[in-house]
């Protein structure tokens, strides 16, 4: 029996291993895939030159067209789906640990809803782009630190209960702030907008979008990457944790936060992208198994390379773009009531 | 009116079915008096022809609407109720003293180009169109005599047409909204609300404007014309479908609109697009109404290579009272499709912008605008601060 136990623990953890290799691998092979689709026809011979072009610091007038659409649209863009896929993955993966419930999202403590409600008070009040996306990642930001807040100041429950039920109100009310700027809108160029920014897109992402994002979801990682095996010890439960010696108290604030850093940080540039957050790490746990070390980097890859599937089909499907918040929910939601049915849960 | 007309026309039928039924039931009754016999038949020959003619005494009309719903419509109609949007620009522009409320409350850079008292009308929300905001009762209290929705011509908005005026029993008018039917449905409305007069002369206005185009575009070739993007929203990527109420003035003007399903496709609304598919498309006029778009796409070097950023065909439309190109898609886009096919084919149509524009806003909002607030306007279609 032990012998047993000890060859499947074996077993997994070198599948593991070799599992983030392969998807590594998997990734890097779809993004190169990637920059080869789009409405704008790029031959592989026309890509490797732009790259060499690039690589030598020529410039080449001629080909400027080939160029705006490699290095300003279509590769910013891949590197956003990437990044929004793992984030979003990892920040799902935090939060189901935490709260140690599969069924849980990164959206559990508001942070979309605020994002939206920031958003669409931007809209509303007809500020540029950039202001738009800093309303946005304010409003997940002070979402959750609302909810936080209401949390600590409601004692004598459970603590994970009352932040989840302090999250599923604070969202709601956020939700119906939005109708609200929805309903007050201009509906012939305000309200599309808003539609379009909680449908999720990365149909106007920038390279400097990716380049404010990814340090600050760079930034909740360092925490979540350095404290990987409290993480574990977390989802024991706090009275266990506490029993091994550390704070669950003060390790959930911070675990919370980052967690809220990511995900607030790519929602401001892609606007409400379900789903992702929260089938990911579940599939992610069925590969690798709960121990978080393995779990994180494998709901990340796998995040960002059903992302950039998502963002592609969305891109090329039809010659308009299709809302991501559609696309992930066509594959998410069966997906999940598989999950559900199946009953599995292990942690 | 039209709630005390059926009542009377109701009241003057049952006197003469109780006069007639008087008549019948006392022929053979013992104290049959031969002058009350008499007496009852006037009455009874009285109330019949009172019922036969009460629907010409009151004086109402039947007319058809865009969707071809007979409304019984009253005569003398002083207040109008716009169901969105659209329908106000129509009301305003044909008879502003008539219209109880705008459906939004004009902003307030929007105020000056509106004609004194009508700026102050209180919003009275939307009947139709994106996002129902209207209560029936807020209808009801302006008293209108007449609703009016002008635009697409569904089933969805005939039945809620239908439903509104059977609930509320006010006359509900569906006109129909596409550019080509302008001049039409400026004459119908005007011929209902009793203003034929000025609604002949917008009409006239428009049909000119519509024949001096054509003359001149019939030469042009399909391959000559240039090729259009609307940019929408903040960030330029949203655009309408061609063959959409939103983008019809591109085509009108001359113009064609590259965001183009072909013929066959069925979604004509309001879409989102990404770059690539702009750049891909390489639109060579770029439209827009949105100041913050405006002012980054000639310094993004995503849009540089796009024709028109080369070009320097951006146009930034202004949007007050309404806008030209769109927004609502009502009578005011006829001023933009005059300017627009003067940016088109600025060798066929060379216009004075500065009093073409005073003459429109004078003939059609009845406004005399002020040297400023001219000046503000050509500043605005011409990119300016």
């Amino acid at each position: 029996m032990g012998e047993r136990t000890k060859l499947i623990h074996s077993h997994i953890k070198l599948s593991a291993k070799q599992a983030i290799v392969l998807l590594g691998i998997f990734v890097v092979l779809l993004a190169v895939t990637a920059t080869l689709i789009g409405p704008y026809p790029l031959s592989l011979g026309e890509v490797l030159a732009a790259f060499s072009r690039y690589i030598l610091g020529e410039t080449d007038p001629a080909n400027s067209k080939i160029n705006t659409v490699l290095f300003s649209v279509r590769i910013p863009r891949i590197a956003a789906a990437l990044l929004v896929g793992a984030a979003l993955s990892a920040a799902g993966t935090v939060y189901q640990g935490l709260f140690r419930n599969p069924l849980v999202s990164p959206d559990i403590l508001g942070v979309s809803a605020g994002a939206g409600l920031g958003a669409a008070l931007g809209i509303f009040l007809s500020l540029p782009i950039v202001a738009i996306q800093g309303f946005a990642f304010a409003g997940g930001m002070a979402t959750v630190t609302l909810v936080y807040m209401v949390a600590i100041a409601v004692r004598g429950h459970e603590p994970t209960l009352v932040l989840v039920l302090a999250g599923v109100v604070v969202g709601s009310l956020a939700g119906a702030c939005i109708s609200l700027l929805k309903i007050l809108a201009d509906p012939y160029d305000q309200l599309p907008a808003i539609i379009f920014w909680l449908l999720g897109s990365l149909a106007s992402i920038k390279s400097n979008d990716v380049w404010s994002a990814a340090p600050v979801v760079l930034l909740g990682l360092i925490p979540l990457v350095l404290l990987r095996w409290r993480m574990n010890l977390m989802t024991l439960g706090d009275e266990e944790a506490m029993a091994l010696g550390i704070d669950p108290k003060r390790l959930r604030v911070l675990f919370i936060a980052s967690a809220t850093l990511i995900t607030a940080s790519v929602v401001a540039i892609s606007g409400v992208v379900g789903w992702v957050g929260l089938v990911m790490p579940h599939i992610a746990r069925l590969t690798v198994g709960p121990n978080f070390d393995r779990l994180l980097p494998t709901a990340m890859l796998m995040g960002a390379g059903y992302m950039l599937i998502v963002d592609t089909v969305a891109r090329t499907m039809v010659e308009t773009e299709t809302p991501l918040g559609i696309l992930t929910a066509f594959v998410g939601a069966p997906v999940f009531l598989w999950l559900l049915a199946s009953g599995r849960r292990s942690w | 009116m039209a709630e005390w007309r059926r009542p009377c026309h109701l009241r003057a039928g049952i006197l003469c079915y109780n006069q007639l039924k008087n008549l019948i039931a006392y022929r053979d009754h013992d104290s049959y008096d031969i002058l009350t016999h008499m007496i009852r038949f006037v009455l009874a020959i009285l109330a019949f022809i009172h019922f036969l003619c009460l629907p010409f005494e009151i004086s109402a009309r039947t007319v058809t609407d865009s969707a071809g719903r007979e409304v019984d419509v009253p005569d003398n109609i002083k207040r109008v109720y716009a169901a969105g949007p659209p329908a106000s620009v129509l009301i305003y522009v044909l008879a502003h003293e008539k219209l109880t409320g705008w459906p939004r409350a004009p902003r307030s850079y929007e105020r000056p180009y509106i004609a004194g008292p009508f700026r102050d009308l209180p919003e009275t929300g939307r009947l139709t169109g994106r996002g129902d905001t209207a209560n029936l009762e807020v209808v009801l209290r302006t008293r209108p005599d007449l609703i009016v929705d002008f635009g697409s011509v569904k089933d969805t908005y005939i039945s809620l047409a239908n439903a509104v005026q059977e609930q509320t029993g006010i006359p509900y008018i569906l006109m129909d909204g596409r550019f080509e039917n302008t001049p039409r449905a400026l004459r119908l409305m005007g011929d209902i609300l009793g203003a034929k007069k000025r609604s002949e002369t917008l009409a006239k206005y428009v049909e000119n404007l519509f024949s001096d185009l054509d003359e001149a575009l019939i030469r042009i070739k399909e391959s000559n014309r240039p090729r259009v993007y609307l940019a929408r929203g903040p960030a330029g990527l949203e655009t309408g479908l061609k063959g959409s109420i939103n983008t019809e003035i591109i085509e009108r003007a001359g113009g064609r609109n590259v965001a183009d399903p072909g013929p066959g496709a069925k979604r004509r609304g309001i879409v989102q697009t990404s770059i690539e598919q702009v750049i891909v498309a390489n639109p060579d006029t770029i439209i827009t109404w949105d100041r913050n778009f405006y002012d980054q796409v000639r310094n993004s070097p995503l849009w540089s290579d796009i024709d028109a950023v080369k070009r320097r065909r951006v146009y930034l439309s202004p949007t007050a009272p309404f806008g030209w190109i769109d927004r609502p898609p009502s009578i005011n886009r006829i001023f933009g499709l005059k300017w627009l096919a003067s940016l088109f084919y600025p060798e066929l149509f060379n216009i004075d912008l500065t009093m073409e524009t005073r003459n429109f806003y004078k003939l059609f909002y009845h406004v005399e605008l002020t040297d400023n607030e001219l000046d503000g306007l050509i500043k605005w279609a011409n990119g300016q601060n």
